[in-house]
């Protein structure tokens, strides 16, 4: 499980994000969403660390990470995975060596023990025959793909994704989807997926946080999301067209109408 | 003056980063050799045809300019000798892999950072700045004297072709000129300047690279101002090494 208590973050003394207090659950997809600009990435980045933040706590189960020194931080995030906006795969290395590069970094297994582990993660991820490509020569959704095959390599106990549909046409983006959900089943993981897409909320949300201007304004999860009478959130959450069709027929269809 | 003082002061901190323990020594290992292939014997091309011109050059300007019979020709294979032993092969070769290589080392760690390759490493619980610079720096420390070294054979070595086919030196001159009073520490001088000036090009433009923020404008921009920062510290180096080495 992570814990964040009363969060502040700021950049140049301008706040970004604001007495941000939130546990997320252990093999759950928690979802943080809110509109561009609202503070998701930078929660995010401050959860793993890549942000230093102003005040408040971070748990990672009993430990508290904001306080750990370098050294401390690095046997947290060896039980890290994380999925960029971009994929994040590096550039120089073929697919089959990026998701090996964990492997090599912090195992000791055989060179057949680690090609193996590969393969396996590739399989899982439905990558096959691309071993030996390039992350130039793949697809948006494959290198997203390839970026979760290296990130559960190590069979972390935590998985972070920063807009993992960015980019992506909608049927790759419920590919993608899915394949976070079930791996955070499969292997308990404590998911946490930034994001604004209302396909993703509506398909894999089983803990929402909801963002605006850097302050948590909602909690819940997609069940009750739909219902919610919290107006920023109904903002976002009927933002494009179908969805203002939708909401217009909840209101019709609500007791009372 | 605040502004340099932080810079200086974050590049020191970087430092103290880039020489932590390694997480793994096979991996590093297979990444400085992969280094020197890639900043070192890649350069080897460029550092001869430069090296062969500029002796040549060097060779053909100090005939032109000691035109004079009280003066013996051999001086001529003297002169580009030791011109090439103290100053070209260490600082010229150094100014032009500022260029080359130093721009490369921004750029790539530049594009790291603004792709959020870094962050990926730091993630994995990697000090992304040792994985990066670490193996960089020991490939151009033990690369660049054999590139200097190189420099200079090939520059002697043009000197030798330029001097005989412009008739301003015979080959017997020549060959008795760059052994005439030769001094064996000027090549250890030349390799201690080398040995600073890989120090500075490669730490300075993995510094600029490793705090790029922004997208691929700023890249461009830290990949200049990498080669510009690593060839005036190569210069002002250059200065106080030869005072301390020479004196």
């Amino acid at each position: 499980m992570i814990r964040v208590k009363n969060l502040n973050k700021s950049f140049n003394g301008k706040p970004v994000l604001t007495d941000i207090s939130v546990s997320f659950e252990p093999g759950k997809t928690n979802l943080i969403i809110g509109r561009s600009g609202s503070g998701k990435t930078v929660l995010l980045k401050s959860i793993v660390g890549l942000h230093d933040i102003d005040a408040g706590e971070i748990w990672y189960d009993d430990v508290l990470f904001n306080k750990l020194d370098f050294r401390g931080k690095k046997e947290i995030r060896k039980e890290m995975g994380m999925l960029f906006q971009g994929s994040a795969l590096f550039d120089s290395l073929t697919v089959e060596q990026n998701v090996r590069f964990p492997l090599d970094m912090f195992t000791e297994k055989s060179d057949e023990e680690k090609r193996d582990r590969v393969n396996f993660c590739l399989k899982r991820v439905n990558i096959l025959n691309a071993n030996n490509l390039l992350p130039s020569e793949l697809s948006g959704g494959m290198k997203k793909r390839v970026a979760i095959a290296r990130a559960i390599a190590l069979n972390p106990k935590y998985l972070f994704c920063d807009e993992p549909n960015s980019g992506l046409d909608p049927l790759t983006a419920i590919l993608i989807d899915d394949l976070i959900k079930e791996i955070t089943e499969e292997y308990a993981m404590t998911t946490i997926v930034n994001t604004h897409d209302m396909n993703s909320v509506m398909k894999i949300g089983e803990k929402i946080i909801f963002l605006s201007d850097g302050i948590k304004c909602w909690e819940g999860n997609n069940k009750d999301i739909l219902s919610s009478d919290n107006n920023t959130l109904n903002d976002f959450v009927f933002a494009n067209a179908l969805a203002k069709q939708l909401r217009i027929t909840l209101s019709r269809n609500k007791p009372g109408n | 003056m605040l502004r340099f003082l932080t810079q200086l002061g974050s590049y020191f901190l970087l430092l103290k980063k880039v020489f932590s323990k390694p997480e793994k020594a096979s991996v590093y290992y297979r990444q400085t050799m992969h280094e020197m292939v890639y900043l070192g014997l890649n350069s080897v091309g460029i550092i001869t045809v430069i090296s062969f011109f500029m002796g040549a050059v060097i060779t053909l300007q100090t005939a032109y300019n000691t035109e004079n019979p009280i003066y013996p020709t051999y001086l001529i294979g003297l002169g580009c000798r030791d011109s090439i032993l103290l100053e070209f092969s260490s600082t010229i070769t150094a100014l032009i892999l500022a260029g080359k290589v130093g721009s490369n080392i921004a750029s790539e760690i530049g594009t790291m950072r603004v792709t959020e390759q870094i962050d990926a490493l730091e993630i994995m619980g990697v000090n992304s700045a040792s994985y990066l610079i670490l193996p960089k720096i020991i490939a151009t420390l033990l690369f660049n004297p054999v590139l200097t070294l190189i420099s200079i054979s090939v520059g002697i070595f043009g000197g030798w072709i330029a001097g005989t086919s412009a008739g301003v030196i015979t080959s017997e001159d020549y060959v008795y000129g760059i052994q005439y009073a030769f001094i064996p520490y000027y090549v250890t001088y030349a390799i201690i300047k080398t040995l600073f000036f890989a120090f500075i090009i490669t730490s300075v433009s993995a510094f600029e690279g490793y705090n790029v923020e922004g997208g691929s404008l700023e890249v461009g921009r830290a990949s200049t101002k990498a080669v510009v920062f690593s060839s005036v510290l190569i210069l002002l180096f250059n200065v106080i090494l030869t005072q301390l080495l020479l004196s």
